[in-house]
């Protein structure tokens, strides 16, 4: 990728390319991201896991040149979790779609965040189940226009970086595919950070999203995406300016004890050695 | 020499903290279980276990979380368990399936309460034989194995790790609500030190599915493991499953031909001269070999036929048992399960009688010797008529 100056074929596993997305699928963009990200960090990918749910989103680990966890619908953070604890010093990068972290495991979502276990979690928000067809999820818009909600959702819109934020994540951020520069950098940081980390990036489905609601194709939606949000990135907002669900930039990085050297103190207070294998 | 026991060394132990012995034995580093009567006691006995240890104990969310984490560790290079009960085990049938198709070891603990729902929590029931087999969507090999005393529960536990290995596969410990709290005299080894499991060393290019070994994450090249149907690689193959089929017969081919699971299968009692055989599993077959005493006193031949693994069904042991004896007599806590596949294993060539009761209280001795001179003497009546 020349614009970046890198070549990150080597995090990428072209054999099974192309893609299952759609034409104009802003996941490409998140994967082009992530393995920058790898690239730039140098990362051995023996020692990098990326666990995937179902769903769209769920199928990045087959495409990045690491150890690959392709796993059940909304519980691929409770596979990272046991897998963080049994090897800790393995690096696990979790991606999981709107619905697959905060419907069908959205109690996973929020007892790693309360854990703080040092997890990166890249949360691919496209306001609809893509996978399936084009239906209602937890974040889809209110009154959009969905195959299970033709008539405008009624439900109302859960908030991704609230939610990290209240549930206890210590590195939280969002980011769109419209900011190509700034996801790898936000994965970088997501991935130095020890702790929960969330990077929430708002992603386009131009397939079902985008017709059903008219916003255009894929160019369109990412400049939808960029008008929707404000453009500013936030280091620290006061609360009343984070209700803003747009928002972009860093929301939280704090420093917290992780939970891999939380349970490493306690086992050394009753005698034991976690091992670091 | 063998030397007598010495009683001195007898330990009270109840059944669920046997478990949690047999599990470090094995060589256990890696609990992930959820609060559920009556099981909880082999999650609080690995939550003091494990830490001193150096192992994983985590208490997670729900049952759910609990097999994901487990599954999880085990690709982490962990020897990993969980343990719950009905309810629990229900929830957990999805992710049973992703470690089958994913070839994975691990160990899962169902106490049996009775059911539905929420049902009979602190009482004993056999009611998920049939949901240990089947419960999990689509095939999938399953070994499922039982335990009738707290030492079978020590070392069920034990055989339980060593299959999963083995074959790599889930393996299914079932016992129930008043074997896991039953306390007994027994005399269990002390634990072994910790040790770190070791794997073999495999190249890139080598199979990692199939017929291969299992080699964890950070153990060994880059790795691509999914619970869609995949080749011997593990990259997904969604346009046909001939590649999942097959390991899936493999892996039951191999367990059915393994002489440790050949030699586990049942035990057999007093069935030499047996005219009636009595065969029963976990809590049932502890009253049922007293039955056969019973019936014995009374002048009635009978055996007991004790299954110790209940899946896959041991057909060949049953057939060769319909051959030789006149009636068969099936008691079990459900409304009739394993008998099931045990009718479909005799084939009609002997009589079978099942004696069922699901209230959560247990069949004694007495219930089933009664039950079973009562359908002799039927049979008596019927020939004589």
């Amino acid at each position: 990728m020349p614009k970046l100056g890198l070549n990150i074929d080597k995090y990428l596993r072209t054999q099974v390319l192309p893609t299952v997305w759609c034409p104009g699928c802003g996941n490409g963009n998140i994967v082009e991201g992530l393995a920058t990200a790898f690239s730039r960090m140098e990362v051995d990918p023996t020692r990098v896991v990326v666990v995937g749910g179902i769903g769209c989103s769920g199928r990045t680990p087959f495409y990045v040149q690491t150890n690959a966890m392709h796993t059940t619908h909304g519980r691929a953070l409770a596979y990272a979790t046991g897998l963080k604890m049994a090897q800790p010093d393995l690096t696990v990068v979790v991606t999981a779609g709107d619905g697959d972290a905060l419907a069908i495991g959205g109690n996973h979502f929020i007892h790693a965040a309360r854990r703080n276990i040092d997890l990166t979690v890249l949360l691919y928000n496209n306001g609809i189940y893509g996978m399936t067809g084009g239906q209602r999820g937890p974040t889809t818009p209110f009154g959009s226009r969905t195959t299970t909600s033709l008539a405008g959702n009624i439900e109302r819109t859960f908030d991704t970086v609230e939610i990290a934020m209240a549930a206890g994540a210590t590195y939280v951020a969002r980011t769109t595919t419209f900011d190509m520069q700034e996801i790898p950098l936000r994965i970088q940081e997501a991935m130095a950070h020890p702790g929960f980390a969330v990077v929430e990036i708002l992603t386009q489905c131009p397939t079902y999203y985008g017709s059903l609601n008219q916003l255009g194709d894929a160019s369109d939606m990412l400049i939808w995406q960029r008008d929707l949000t404000d453009g500013v990135p936030v280091k620290m907002l006061n609360r009343e300016e984070l209700l803003g669900p747009l928002r972009t930039g860093v929301f939280r990085n704090e420093k917290v004890t992780e939970f891999t050297q939380a349970y490493s103190d306690l086992c050394s207070q009753v005698g034991g050695n976690y091992g670091h294998n | 020499m063998n030397p007598e026991p010495n009683k001195n060394n007898q330990k009270l132990v109840m059944g669920n903290e046997a478990v949690a012995m047999g599990a470090i034995a094995a060589g256990c580093d890696f609990f992930a279980g959820y609060p559920i009567t009556p099981a909880t006691e082999i999650l609080e006995e690995m939550s003091k276990m494990l830490p001193p240890r150096g192992g994983v104990f985590l208490q997670m969310e729900d049952e759910l979380s609990a097999i994901a984490a487990v599954i999880g560790a085990a690709w982490g290079g962990s020897i990993s368990m969980t343990a719950t009960s009905g309810p629990g085990f229900s929830l957990m049938q999805e992710n049973l399936g992703y470690a089958s198709i994913t070839q994975t070891p691990c160990v899962v603990v169902d106490c049996q309460r009775g059911g539905p729902s929420t049902g009979l929590p602190k009482l004993a029931s056999q009611g998920d034989v049939m949901q240990a087999r089947f419960g999990s969507h689509g095939d999938r090999p399953t070994l499922v194995i039982t335990a009738s005393s707290v030492n079978d529960c020590y070392e069920s536990t034990v055989f339980a790790f060593k299959m999963s290995q083995k074959h790599r596969m889930p393996v299914i410990l079932l016992i129930d609500g008043v074997i896991g709290h039953i306390r007994e005299p027994v005399e269990l080894p002390p634990a072994p030190p910790p040790r770190k499991a070791t794997f073999p060393k495999i190249d890139a290019d080598s199979p990692r599915f199939g017929d291969a070994p299992f080699v964890p994450f950070g153990h060994g090249p880059v790795t691509v493991v999914t619970g869609l149907a995949h080749q011997s690689n593990g990259l997904a193959e969604t346009q046909k499953g001939s590649h999942t089929e097959q390991m899936i017969r493999t892996t039951i081919e191999n367990i059915c031909r393994d002489p440790e699971i050949i030699d586990s299968w049942a035990l057999k009692y007093q069935l030499d001269d047996a005219d009636v055989a009595i065969v029963a599993y976990g809590i049932t077959a502890r009253s049922a070999r007293e039955a056969a005493d019973l019936l014995r006193a009374d002048g009635i031949k009978a055996g007991l036929l004790d299954l110790k693994i209940l899946w896959p069904f041991p057909n060949e042991i049953l057939r060769e048992l319909a051959g030789k004896v006149a009636a068969i007599i099936v008691p079990e806590l459900n409304l009739g399960q394993m008998v099931l596949p045990l009718k479909a294993a005799v084939g009609g060539r002997v009589v079978v009688h099942s004696l069922n009761r699901a209230d959560g209280t247990l069949l004694t001795p007495n219930d089933i010797a009664e039950f079973a001179a009562k359908q002799l003497n039927s049979i008596e009546e019927r020939t004589h008529a």
